[in-house]
């Protein structure tokens, strides 16, 4: 399991500079260190959409933004998603948790645990899964993938992988 | 006083500010009354003005960002205005256009007849609050939330909501909108 404060670090070291987001217990430890560091913005928002909007905004003014959510949240930004980043070229880094995964969950969490990786493909919006091997080069690649691309990038986060 | 007056008003009171536009009427007006590389059009992503304007006033603290909103987008994403208020940021002006209606889908009625958008912004901790009637008042308070911190926030209420002409849409691409944008940086 990799310590939050680490994943944190990865993302800073690989050049994102703005934060923002929606919470869930898969990434509550990583909001927390996000809150906590000095030189870092974290935007608590109220709404995945607004989230996305936010860090759209900070990419125009030369930030490249994360934007944490569950995947319960991509219902949410869909059409910030389709008619505000992938129309305009806004790149972010979209962590989206991933609940329901294998069918494990809450019952709320079952439907789009079972289609979140299918909603993304039809909607044109690359995606990747952390496991614990491959944190530092996803992180890494995401960022040489959204600045060139200019496209958001999801990568999945399951429950098991942070602290 | 109608929305295309009072953009007019606004746009003339402007120098190098940046301005994110409402989807729909308030951006198709404002490119033809005055198209500027400082303003961002939005297209669709209905509501998410006052975030996208959020996200560029905390990330370019030393410019002015104004945000250009109708009542229909604002009441879609009512949740920024909690954000702004907690976050405060100094250079952010919110002016509202309150027509009372959805005018770019043919005038269907919104409910801001009803709700005082002014006090939720009120309670959402904006530090300066005004609600104007006449094209003599936007302009003083046009000119005094420039001059002065925020978060600000004007609520301008259009009484004429018959359209006037038939408007044109913003002929640049969303790439060019955002390119323009960004280089006004």
């Amino acid at each position: 399991m990799l310590k939050s404060e680490d994943f944190a670090q990865e993302l800073i070291n690989s050049g994102y500079n703005f934060f923002t987001g929606v919470p869930c217990t898969i990434v509550g430890n990583l909001i927390t260190t996000l809150t906590e560091r000095p030189n870092i913005t974290y935007i608590p928002a109220v709404r995945e959409d607004a989230a996305v909007g936010v860090a759209a905004g900070a990419y125009m003014a030369g930030k490249i933004p994360v934007v944490l959510m569950q995947n319960s949240g991509l219902g949410q930004c869909l059409n910030t998603l389709t008619s505000l980043n992938l129309i305009y070229k806004l790149p972010c880094l979209l962590v989206v948790t991933w609940r329901g995964f294998e069918g494990k969950d809450a019952p709320e969490h079952l439907v789009m645990g079972r289609i979140c990786e299918k909603l993304l493909d039809t909607v044109g919006i690359s995606h990747h899964t952390f496991n614990p091997d491959n944190i530092k080069v996803l992180i890494n690649m995401s960022y040489k993938l959204i600045t060139e691309n200019k496209e958001p990038l999801a990568i999945f986060l399951k429950k098991g992988i942070l602290d | 006083m109608n929305y295309r007056e009072a953009i007019t008003i606004i746009m003339e009171l402007l120098k190098g500010q940046l301005v994110v536009c409402a989807n729909g009427l308030i951006s198709r007006e404002t490119f033809t009354i005055r198209d500027r590389t400082e303003n961002f059009y939005m297209i669709g992503s209905m509501g998410l003005a006052s975030s996208i304007g959020l996200g560029v006033a905390l990330s370019k603290p030393s410019r002015k960002v104004i945000i250009l909103d109708g009542d229909g987008n604002l009441l879609m994403n009512l949740g920024s205005l909690p954000m702004t208020g907690s976050l405060q940021p100094k250079n952010l002006l919110h002016i509202v256009l309150d027509n009372e209606v959805y005018a770019s889908t043919g005038n269907q009625p919104t409910i801001s007849n009803v709700v005082e958008l002014e006090d939720i912004a009120k309670s959402a901790k904006y530090a300066y609050i005004k609600k104007v009637t006449t094209d003599k008042e936007l302009k003083r308070e046009v000119v005094h939330i420039l001059e002065n911190d925020g978060p600000s926030f004007i609520l301008v209420k259009i009484s004429d909501k018959k359209e006037q002409r038939e408007i044109g849409r913003v002929t640049h691409s969303p790439e060019e909108i955002k390119e323009r944008f960004m280089s006004a940086m």
